[in-house]
């Protein structure tokens, strides 16, 4: 247990599901166009993932940011490692980068890299 | 150019020389989205390339940016679309 209740929550969430998504709005209804975009991109590779709406929790929309030190929302962890946000999920995904990373860490994608 | 996108530009080319650097405002294309205002300057979108980059990962690209926008991303600017990249080499 750390000081802060929130960055607990987020270690809790992040190394209990393989695959987590702090974004704005849910993975049905994304509030913003960058948190639909990383969406998308999980979509198309079919890989399963926890969305967490940080819109619906003002102390986790900050934690999320200090927790990982990068200012933006989304953020994406696999096996509770901070991957990256919109710009870099993209850029991973179209390179093939993204769908190597999970196949590595023994995450399920249907979409070979 | 507006202020906000006049300060991300010098902040960026003291901060790391870059051999390229566009710096635009996409306010436009967000029109009535969350964190748009009719003052303008809140949406960006920054393509960098310097050899500062080099070697570096994704995630240490970007938060090298961050880093250096940290005031603008906590007060005017509601998103940046960021490409940050090392020269090819």
């Amino acid at each position: 247990m750390s000081d802060n209740p929130v960055f607990d929550r987020i270690r809790d969430d992040i190394t209990s599901n393989d695959v987590v998504l702090y974004m704005k709005g849910t993975p049905v209804f994304p509030q913003c166009g960058f948190s639909a975009t990383v969406v998308q991109v999980l979509s198309h590779i079919g890989v399963k993932f926890k969305g967490i709406d940080v819109l619906a929790d003002p102390g986790l929309r900050q934690g999320i940011k200090d927790f990982a030190s990068w200012p933006t929302i989304p953020q994406l962890y696999v096996k509770g490692e901070f991957v990256g946000g919109c710009d870099i999920i993209r850029e991973m995904f179209q390179s093939g980068e993204l769908q190597e990373l999970l196949k590595s860490k023994g995450v399920a994608v249907t979409q070979a890299a | 150019m507006g202020q906000v996108a006049d300060r991300i530009e010098r902040k960026l080319r003291m901060a790391f020389q870059p051999e390229s650097l566009d710096v635009i405002d996409e306010t436009n294309q967000h029109h009535g989205h969350a964190g748009w205002r009719e003052s303008g300057e809140t949406h960006f979108r920054v393509e960098i390339i310097a050899s500062a980059f080099a070697g570096k990962s994704r995630v240490e690209r970007q938060r090298a940016v961050y880093e250096v926008l940290a005031e603008e991303l906590a007060g005017p600017v509601h998103a940046l679309a960021l490409t940050a990249n090392a020269p090819a080499t």
